[in-house]
């Protein structure tokens, strides 16, 4: 069998310990390993964000980042991004009331670069927006609906 | 014109399916995981055409952790072929994988399986195909030359399909008409791209002898037929689930070979064997869509009138028959008067094999097409005849009191006005302002240009006397309505939503008939063992067919409760009346709310003369006829001559698709329609070589319409309700991608008219428009 290193990554807040090939990719960690199937898979080729999850607070594509890579650190995914479990994050508001997502699949990665937006730029432009997701594929919306699901959010913590 | 009194039914309700979907709760088909599970990689065929010398699995049996590899002969004899919708007598059956002759790059060839989806994708690399590599055609106009190189040696020609339709009354028209013109247009071959690929996990279960496969799909019943039919197992032992579904846009009405060859695969090894496609994989081998190629002639006046058109249709089917494959370009016939009173149409189509990936209905299949024709040749009539796009548009039109209309090529449309849409959208988009400042932009030398679109299109097919046998599909829809002892509500569907929200629009519906609330109906649909028969979700079926059997088990639940609390009140079934989820008795303060009505039925401690207990009732609708939303749209461009870059600068869609049930959701579905359509106006292109290799296998060479290309779009909607479902909605899944095309590509060509130029074919890329400038400058 393959040789297995150890890695411990805390995602969402727990620690978790595994033994892993060298050569897993973090999203097949955090989706095989950790039942985080949130977290999908559009292209394994960094082109269409349908992994993208936090790393140390950062966004990153999770089809592009080794398992090993994140050893030691910390990710977030969509399953971690409300503070507690019945609560939604701005964000998760704001793609349900204003029709951010139809078939969903784009929808978590979306979410979580979104959430580097609003982290580096609480009041973002329309032009901001779209820059800001032009990373993320979605089929389904036609990204006017996630443009008013971010400035939703974008509002109400402006609000809050 | 809604059954029951609207109340929640035409509000912008948030969707009840969207909680798991934002937090990552929803389960896809790759996310099911089960006790002993395997994995399924492919082995795929590198060269377009050639005959297989020899297969060596021995190397990849041998590595570590893989449970079988299987080839051909391995299930030779024991599976059909992969499943079509419609038979056509002499044309080859597909193997499961391929049988000694490869016929496009990506061709199934062997499937490795092991206990890790790692495991199996490096032991299918150690797969050895020898292949003898033959002369591929990859070129449909190419590929009807009498002495071009055959897909199938067996046939005569690579024409798989031919009907000429022609007719004397369009020849006679072409020879009093003023003027005439030709063209050619072009309608790329187009990915459908679904954000999730295709995804299947087979389980046979030896001890109840029952097959499950959970499976990314739009038609879970015909999918549980195509395996029965497909492994001779019969289907009441078969499952099948459509669960979460990542976008489907037509290239998941198929039941694919691998899906076939994943349910035996688990029953040979009694082990669940799962498959999720890479995104290259997705690139080869999930069916495309569009591909033709057509010619184009038009008799018309000096006023702009439209007399008769001629048209060829050569639609490249790919290397197989997919489901509904050769039969979609018959539609780009039908829809060929799009919303305007021609006299005559004259056309032949043919569908025609390369040797490339097949390809299958992509939303609007044929449609689009149609749409693309007529609406680039009424701004053609428009330049040659020095009249404005919209008057002639208007010229032309079926005027709003001749509906049930017949078109010359066969489609009978059942309510349209066009102008209504026309003129909502000249005032919305403020069109005479618009061209007055292209008149200006011009002047100063900018290349600025407006497209319209005015069309119609074809939405819940209708009835099923039109369907072949083998289809094992009619155009009928079913709903369950089952009323619980507490009053709340499960609806089973035959459709099978996929981010078209019809959990929401469904809960709607009920609410309206029975004033429970929304979160007091579940919608359960895409599980075969769930759902009572039904068809799925296509061709903007949803609402106007799934909604309406859903309309129809509404009202027969309503009446019984309506029998039943006469009884109760002790009062006569035409004394009750019914409001807002009470019954009551005219004329005293008797009444029962529904959900005492629904406790009764259950508890039956008061028999009901002549009713059984409980309450539910299953209705399947059969639509009579087809239904033609229609709408009109603008858009202005500016290209950039040094770079042929275009920037979108407005795009306004008034759009008329009957009665509104969620105006929120259908903003969706016609927003991500638009900007599908105007992703092959602009961007999209599946590409081979002239050798067949994919040159648009990856995200770096295949360009999705991403979100900065885009303007805020402008859109509203009017309303003219068809007749043909008691909802009077029309659907709108497929609006976008059939307006937004033509509309854009107009807008460029108008953009570009002053140099000279006419025409500019999909995708309309900055080097194709700079290529076309240069040209025309240059003369
Ligand atoms: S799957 Fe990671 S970017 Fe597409
Ligand atoms: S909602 Fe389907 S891909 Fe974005």
């Amino acid at each position: 069998m393959p040789r297995s290193v150890p890695v411990a990554i805390t995602v969402n807040g727990s620690k978790t310990e595994r033994e892993v090939e060298p050569r897993t990719l973090l999203v097949h960690f955090l989706r095989e390993e950790l039942d985080l199937t949130g977290v999908h898979i559009g292209c394994e080729s960094t082109l269409c964000g349908a992994c993208t999850v936090h790393l140390n607070g950062r966004a990153v594509k999770s089809c592009t980042v080794l398992a090993v890579q994140a050893d030691g650190q910390d990710v977030t995914t969509i399953e971690g991004l409300a503070q507690d479990a019945d609560a939604l994050h701005p964000l998760q508001v704001g793609f349900w009331e204003k029709h951010g997502l139809q078939c969903g699949y784009c929808t978590p990665g979306m979410i979580m670069a979104a959430k580097q937006l609003l982290d580096d730029n609480p009041n973002p432009s329309e032009a901001e927006i779209r820059e800001a997701i032009d990373g993320n594929i979605c089929r389904c919306t036609g990204y006017q609906q996630i443009v008013d699901a971010v400035q939703h959010a974008a509002e109400a913590a402006g609000a809050a | 014109m809604t059954t029951f009194r609207p109340n929640s039914v035409g509000k912008p309700i948030k969707r009840r399916e969207d909680p798991r979907l934002i937090r990552g709760l929803a389960t896809y088909t790759d996310d099911v995981k089960l006790p002993r599970m395997t994995y399924a990689a492919f082995v795929r065929s590198d060269f377009a055409a050639g005959e297989i010398r020899s297969i060596d699995t021995t190397a990849a049996a041998a590595r570590p952790g893989v449970v079988g590899v299987y080839t051909y002969a391995d299930m030779d004899g024991q599976v059909g072929a992969t499943p079509i919708g419609v038979a056509i007598p002499g044309m080859p059956d597909h193997p499961l994988l391929a049988d000694g002759r490869v016929l496009y790059v990506g061709h199934p060839v062997a499937v490795v399986v092991a206990e890790s989806p790692y495991a199996a994708r490096d032991a299918a690399a150690a797969v050895e195909v020898d292949i003898e590599p033959r002369e591929a055609v990859v070129d449909v106009e190419a590929a009807i030359a009498p002495d071009a190189p055959r897909v199938y040696d067996e046939l005569d020609s690579n024409i798989c399909l031919q009907v000429p339709a022609p007719n004397p009354e369009a020849d006679k028209l072409f020879e009093q008409a003023d003027q005439t013109l030709s063209i050619r247009l072009l309608n790329q071959r187009v990915a459908p791209f679904p954000m999730e690929g295709r995804a299947t996990c087979a389980h046979w279960e030896e001890g109840p002898g029952k097959l499950t496969i959970w499976t990314s799909n739009q038609a879970p019943h015909s999918v549980k037929q195509q395996i029965a039919m497909c492994l001779g197992i019969p289907e009441i032992r078969i499952r099948a689930i459509a669960p979460e579904v990542g976008g489907g846009f037509g290239a998941k009405i198929p039941t694919y070979a691998e899906d076939a060859l994943l349910c035996w695969v688990s029953r040979d090894l009694r082990r669940p064997v799962k498959w999720s496609e890479t995104r290259t994989e997705n690139l080869l081998g999930m069916t495309h869509g569009r591909g033709h190629v057509e010619k184009i002639d038009v008799a018309f006046q000096s006023d702009g009138r439209v007399l008769a058109l001629k048209g060829q249709t050569i639609a490249d089917i790919g290397a197989f028959r997919s489901f509904f494959g050769p039969f979609i370009a018959l539609s780009t016939h039908t829809m060929s008067c799009g919303c305007y009173d021609i006299k005559a149409v004259a056309w032949e189509t043919s569908s025609v094999f390369t040797n490339t990936m097949a390809t299958e209905a992509y939303r609007g299949a044929g449609r689009p097409e149609a749409a693309y024709i007529i609406e680039r040749v009424m701004d053609e009539v428009a330049a040659a005849t020095g009249i404005d796009p919209v008057a002639v548009r208007r010229r032309n039109f079926i005027s709003k009191d001749a509906f049930p209309h017949t078109t010359p090529s066969g489609a009978t449309y059942d309510t349209g006005d066009y102008e209504k849409s026309l003129n909502r959208m000249i005032e919305l988009a403020g069109y005479d302002e618009a061209r007055e400042a292209q008149r200006r932009a011009r002047d100063d030398g900018r290349l600025v240009g407006i497209g319209l679109a005015t069309f119609t299109e074809v939405c819940g097919l209708g009835p099923s006397t039109g369907t072949a046998p083998q289809q094992r599909m009619g155009t009928w829809e079913s709903a369950t309505v089952r009323v619980e002892p507490s009053g709340n509500v499960t609806v089973y569907t035959g459709i099978s939503p996929h981010g078209q929200g019809q959990e929401t629009v469904f809960a709607q519906q009920v609410s309206d008939a029975f004033g429970v609330g929304l979160d007091d109906v579940v919608v359960v649909h895409g599980d075969t063992d769930q759902v009572q028969h039904g068809v799925g979700t296509f061709g903007s079926r949803g609402i106007a067919v799934g909604g309406a059997a859903l309309d129809m088990a509404l009202v027969k639940v309503h009446a019984k409760a309506t029998r039943i609390a006469a009884h109760h009140l002790d009062a006569p079934v035409d004394q009750i009346g019914y409001e807002d989820g009470e019954f009551t008795v005219s004329g005293t303060d008797r009444k029962l709310t529904f959900r005492q009505v629904a406790e009764m039925a259950h508890l039956w401690n008061v028999n009901v003369p002549g009713e059984e207990p409980g309450l539910e009732a299953v209705a399947r609708f059969e639509p009579s006829a087809t239904t033609f939303p229609f709408g009109a749209h603008l858009c202005q461009v500016e290209i950039d001559p040094e770079s042929g870059e275009i920037e979108i600068q407005r795009y306004v869609a008034v759009d008329d698709f009957g009665e509104v049930m969620n105006p929120m959701l259908a903003d969706g579905q016609r927003l991500g329609g638009v900007v599908q359509g105007i992703g092959q106006a602009m961007w999209e292109e599946v590409q081979y070589d002239e050798g067949g290799q994919l040159l648009s296998g990856t995200l770096m060479d295949y360009a999705v319409p991403r979100a900065k290309r885009f303007p805020r779009m402008e859109l509203d909607n009017t309303v003219t309700p068809t007749p043909i479902n008691p909802l009077g909605a029309k659907g709108i899944g497929e609006l976008g991608t059939i307006g937004a095309t033509p509309c854009i590509v107009n807008a460029i060509v108008d953009a570009l008219r002053p140099l000279g130029i006419d025409n500019v074919d999909m995708p309309a890329k900055p080097e194709r428009i700079w290529r076309a400038i240069q040209a025309a400058t240059a003369n």
